[in-house]
């Protein structure tokens, strides 16, 4: 984006526009110089713009992995994290979780917009993409599993029959020592 | 701001946190807690009135209390509960200064000092063979200036010394069928004259020299017609005796040795007679009186031993003892109940035509006839005689009269309550809340003034008191409607004297009572019994137009075919709705799980014939029930003969007794425990109305163990017959306790474990799926506790956690107790230190908080005990996953925490039940304990979680959120402020 931004220069007051291109010397009300030759220039300017792109576009491709396996970092650190809060449910240990969870899904979230910068028909940005999905997936399943270790996930049948009420008699009977 | 409810919810956390203990801080006491302390029945009182100093009366009771009472406002200066295997045989006050009691059957002379009740002496008495008590303090008797009190007790008469209790002489009355009557010891004389009857037609007098025991004569004389009763002495040497018959009064006159019979038949004194009479005997000169049914005839005896009637009357009448008032002068009273009045009159004892006082009192109708008389008389400014009566009401209740006024009066009734219920108040609604508003805005102002103090830590120690007396005296705790968390309900409450009580949770103050009609002496039914209160109508979807009512049990008399009586009484208003005098006996009642469109339960009385009856009577009733029919069943358990036997319904009666909601029933099965091995001593079930939350019960490791939870389990206790005895009277080889585990419905042994060397009395509690009891072990010489889990088998397959998921599973479908269980039990014994009274659990609205055991101690008070330390899964090393489950390690006893005791300083003397009642929150429960005394307390055994509690600290909270408050609104300036600079640069 910030790239971007330079190249166009969108806030500038003036500006000369150098790329005149208009091949028609009629329109103009100076000739041209002599000697120069305006089909010359052209041609130059528009290898070196081509040239240009064709770096930008590398560029774009190479930030976009950099930027897809930004998250396996992450990765390491939250389970550096997780091993340190151990396995006991507590304020830490769920923070922790917690916040496990929610940077891959926040992170899933935001998929395209990560991406928009590099996003360029020149660059392939589905493989970058599918890292980056997988990356944080991982982080998830990560998460996940330090749930289930904490034992927050219901994944038992004690987890769904805990609050069972108790089954119904069809017999009723009374009694006991005559008054 | 989010920053900020994070605090608070941490700080929250903090403080809930904090504090983890049960007990009461000192000034909690008092503050959902209630003590009330009573007496009993009056059975005997003696006043205590010099000149100077305070007024006072010394009381024996029914309940075994020996009390001494402020004359003035009716408190207890002092009270010793002997128990209920001391019985109070008589007392007396001696010396002016000790209080003699004769108990045990006149083997037991205690002296207590006057003033502050501390035992001075005690003594022993034995004797030959059982006999009537007596027990005689002569005025001014003496053996070398010690004065003696004479006590004929266990056929033998003994002098013992005031001073230290020593037995001065004794003298034994050996003859084979000598049956003494009365001890008489005539004022200045050194003589005691004893006499009664021999072979029930013989008349023997003993005199006796009071000094030494010396026997100075001994006659006997024959009377064909044969003695009945009691015996009543009129003059020193004269006493009224009735014959056999119960038609002739004998006058006994043994004067200078000889005795000489005098007949007067009673249809000479009366015209119409009225059946066979009774002697009420009294202690007044010259004065008796009979009763013939409901007539009482009071006789006077002249000089010539001839009999007059001087009174006759259908009004139940009480005489009081003989007052002497002066030199030679007896006076008496007399009191009967007309109407809405109570007449006394006090006469002397030589002057039957002139009344010394003659008053009429107002007395509430539902006190009842007046029992008993005690008078005392006192010198008015004009040195004329003025008499206050200690009177004794039907109901138990103890008043004293003075001037035509009720002085004070004590609710001793309260002392013998049978069984207890609670029922709802009114829903809070116009017109329904009886609140005491603040008197004025100023109080109103100053009271929050002073929370406010209190709360800031401002306020000094008499602001403190003042907080502390406004925190007891809250309005808002005995205020006459139902509340949100529950805590205010009433307790129902059946005592002895067949009166109903209602009392008020907050404060234990009695809302309404009512002496029930059917539970009172009638011609129909001479010796009613109260047996059980319950639940008639418990509306909850008419909450707001029906009141709730409970149906009292009683019969009449303690025979098994006595027939029945029920009543129906409004909650609400105290009154009686409807009373119905049954046919048939009562031998069980059956509350059934079902109630009809008015959400009246029905009932099944089951009568001595072993038919049953149902209530209410209604043809919607009977629909119901029919619809039933099959899979209704009752047990009885008769404890006499070792059997406990299954029933069924089998259809209408037949024969006789041909009714609609009569049903005859089949036997089923039977268990016959053999006679000479095993006895009956305990048998419990679950409480109806209990709720379980889950049936489920995670173990470590995220295992399930399901319960089995059943309405139709009976625990039994039995003993061998030779080990039924009190404790130590076997060795512990001879002796055994069985305990049993039994379904109801088809009489399936489920579990049966023999404790061998111990011995009963076996106290237990049935709760969910465990039971716990308390017994005693022979070989360690301690009292031990055993738990029983009993866990279903046959569900534990249940572990694939798709279909439970989805719901497949049949865990909650309904089940037959005919489809074969598959049980294992879990159990585990401790030592405990205490002997029991009784046990009790505490019960919660859902079944979801943790249950505490409420242990009725032997010193009269109330210990909670957790339930996690009678968990049979206790072991030595419990894992790390069991230690996270809570399990606590195991130890051979089970800890008594002095902070756990519920009744913290007090005690609940002579208790004999507890009662656990849900309120609404979760997290609480009302305890209720009765004895002589009542208790109440509400308990939280996993703390308050549901709620704040009453010392959190608010202020703290306060000044966290102002300050958090601040806070946000500075830096929110702030950050306005340098936004704007920002702007501007």
């Amino acid at each position: 984006m910030e790239k971007g931004k330079g190249v166009l220069g969108a806030g500038r007051r003036w500006a000369v526009d150098f790329s005149d291109n208009s091949t028609a010397p009629s329109s103009r009300d100076i000739p041209d110089p002599p000697g120069f030759t305006r089909a010359s220039v052209d041609q130059d300017d528009s290898a070196v713009s081509r040239q240009k792109k064709d770096a930008e576009a590398n560029w774009k491709a190479q930030k976009a992995w950099e930027v897809a396996q930004a998250p396996f970092k992450n990765l390491l650190m939250m389970g550096f994290m997780m091993w340190m809060a151990g396995s006991t449910v507590h304020l830490f240990s769920i923070g922790i979780t917690f916040s496990a969870l929610w940077q891959p899904i926040s992170a899933l979230q935001g998929v395209g917009k990560v991406f928009e910068p590099y996003k360029d028909n020149k660059v392939e940005l589905l493989g970058p993409k599918l890292l980056f999905i997988a990356l944080n997936l991982g982080g998830l399943a990560l998460g996940v599993w330090k749930l289930n270790t904490l034992g927050l996930l219901p994944t038992h049948a004690s987890d769904w029959v805990s609050s069972l009420s108790p089954a119904q008699e069809v017999e009723y009977s009374g009694g006991g020592i005559p008054l | 701001m989010a920053i900020g409810s994070f605090l608070i919810l941490f700080i929250l956390f903090f403080f809930s946190s904090l504090n983890p203990i049960l007990s009461l801080y000192e000034d909690q006491v008092g503050l959902v807690d209630w003590h009330q302390q009573y007496l009993g029945k009056v059975k005997q009182a003696v006043f205590h009135t010099h000149k100077t100093g305070r007024k006072r009366v010394v009381v024996s009771t029914e309940e075994n209390v020996v009390a001494l009472l402020d004359l003035r406002q009716g408190e207890i200066f002092w009270r010793h509960v002997l128990g209920s295997n001391d019985v109070i045989d008589g007392i007396d006050i001696a010396l002016g200064k000790y209080v003699i009691t004769l108990s045990s059957g006149g083997s037991i002379l205690r002296a207590w000092n006057l003033p502050d009740g501390q035992m001075v002496w005690e003594s022993s008495l034995r004797g030959p063979k059982h006999s009537k008590s007596l027990l005689l303090v002569p005025t001014n008797l003496k053996i070398e200036k010690d004065n003696i009190v004479i006590i004929f007790s266990n056929g033998r008469l003994n002098a013992v010394s005031c001073i230290d209790g020593e037995v001065l002489w004794e003298k034994d009355f050996e003859g084979e069928s000598l049956e003494v009557q009365q001890v008489i010891q005539p004022p200045g004389s050194n003589l005691i004259y004893v006499v009664g009857f021999a072979s029930s037609s013989l008349f023997e007098m003993y005199q006796i020299n009071a000094l030494n025991g010396e026997l100075l004569k001994h006659e006997s004389a024959a009377f064909s017609g044969g003695f009945l009763g009691e015996v009543s002495p009129v003059f020193s040497e004269t006493v009224v005796a009735l014959d056999s018959t119960g038609l002739i009064l004998l006058t006994v006159s043994f004067q200078n040795g000889m005795i000489s019979f005098q007949q007067t038949p009673i249809s000479n004194l009366v015209k119409d007679s009225f059946g066979p009479a009774k002697i009420i005997p009294s202690s007044v000169t010259g004065i008796f009186a009979i009763k013939m049914n409901a007539v009482t005839i009071v006789i006077r005896v002249t000089d010539e031993n001839k009999l007059e009637v001087v009174e006759k009357t259908n009004h139940e009448t009480s005489i009081s003892d003989a007052l002497p008032i002066s030199e030679g002068q007896q006076a008496f009273a007399l009191v009967q109940r007309a109407g809405p009045e109570i007449h006394l009159r006090v006469k002397l004892a030589h002057n039957w035509d002139d009344n010394l006082l003659k008053e009429s009192v107002k007395m509430d109708q539902h006190r009842g006839l007046v029992h008993k008389i005690y008078i005392n008389n006192y010198i008015r400014a004009d040195k004329s005689y003025g008499f206050r009566a200690l009177i004794v009401m039907e109901d138990h209740s103890l008043l004293l009269l003075q001037q035509g006024e009720i002085v004070w009066s004590r609710e001793d009734g309260l002392a013998s309550i049978i069984d207890v219920t609670t029922s709802e108040l009114p829903v809070e609604r116009d017109g329904v809340s009886v609140a005491k508003v603040e008197h004025n805005l100023f109080e109103w102002l100053k009271g929050h003034m002073l929370k406010l103090k209190g709360t800031l830590m401002l306020a000094s120690p008499q602001d403190i008191a003042a907080i502390q007396s406004m925190r007891l005296k809250n309005s808002e705790k005995s205020k006459m409607t139902r509340d949100h968390n529950g805590f205010r309900k009433l307790l129902i409450v059946l005592t002895r004297a067949g009166k109903l009580f209602a009392l008020h949770t907050g404060d234990g103050h009695i809302v309404w009572s009512y002496l029930l009609q059917s539970l009172q002496k009638s011609k129909v039914c001479q010796h009613p019994i109260g047996l059980n209160l319950y639940k008639w109508q418990v509306p909850h979807h008419h909450a707001m137009d029906e009141n709730p009512s409970v149906l009292v049990i009683g019969k009449c008399g303690p025979s098994s075919d006595a027939p029945g009586a029920l009543s129906f009484v409004d909650t609400y208003t105290g009154k009686e709705l409807s009373s119905l005098s049954l046919v048939h006996s009562v031998a069980l009642v059956i509350p059934l799980p079902y109630t009809d469109s008015t959400e009246q339960r029905l009932h099944l009385l089951i009568d001595a014939d072993k038919h049953a009856h149902l209530y209410p009577k209604t043809p919607e009733a009977i629909s119901i029930f029919e619809r039933e029919f099959s899979n209704i069943y009752w047990y009885s358990v008769e404890d006499d003969n070792g059997i406990i036997k299954g029933h069924a319904l089998r259809g209408k009666c037949t024969g006789e007794v041909a009714d609609e909601v009569c049903f005859d029933t089949r036997e089923l099965w039977s268990i016959v425990f053999p006679s000479e091995s095993e006895k009956i001593i305990a048998t419990v079930t679950r409480k109806l109305n209990e709720v379980v939350h889950t049936q489920a019960k995670v173990i470590a490791d995220q295992e399930v163990m399901y319960k089995y939870i059943s309405r139709n389990l009976l625990f039994v206790a039995t003993v061998a017959l030779k080990g039924s005895g009190e404790i130590g009277s076997v060795t512990p080889e001879e002796s055994w306790l069985v305990a049993y585990l039994i379904d109801t419905v088809t009489g399936r042994i489920l579990h049966r474990v023999t404790h061998h060397g111990s011995q009963g009395p076996v106290h237990a509690v049935f709760s969910e799926n465990w039971v716990v009891y308390h017994y005693f072990n022979l070989k360690a010489h301690r009292y031990e506790m055993s738990v029983i889990e009993i866990y279903d088998q046959s569900r534990a397959d249940n572990k694939d956690v798709w279909k439970l998921v989805l719901g497949k599973h049949n865990l909650t479908s309904p089940i037959s107790l005919y489809s074969r269980p598959d049980v294992i039990t879990k159990s585990q014994s401790y030592f405990f230190t205490h002997s029991v009274k009784t046990i009790a659990v505490t019960s919660t609205t859902k079944g979801i908080t943790s249950k505490q055991l409420l242990i009725g101690t032997i010193g009269d008070q109330v210990l909670a005990l957790e339930k996690r330390f009678l968990d049979p899964r206790r072991t030595v090393n419990p894992t790390q996953a069991e230690k996270e489950e809570g399990i606590i390690p195991l130890t051979d006893s089970l800890p008594i925490i002095p902070q756990s005791y519920v009744t913290h300083a007090l005690r609940v003397e002579g208790l004999r039940g507890i009662i656990t009642v849900p309120a609404k929150l979760e997290s609480t429960t009302l305890v209720f304990a009765h004895g002589v005394d009542l208790f109440f307390t509400q308990l939280a055994p996993s703390r308050t979680y549901d709620s704040l509690t009453d010392d959190f600290n608010y202020a703290l909270l306060l000044i966290t959120i102002v300050a958090l408050m601040a806070a946000i609104f500075l830096t929110w300036t702030l950050s306005e402020r340098k936004e704007l600079q920002e702007n501007w640069r």
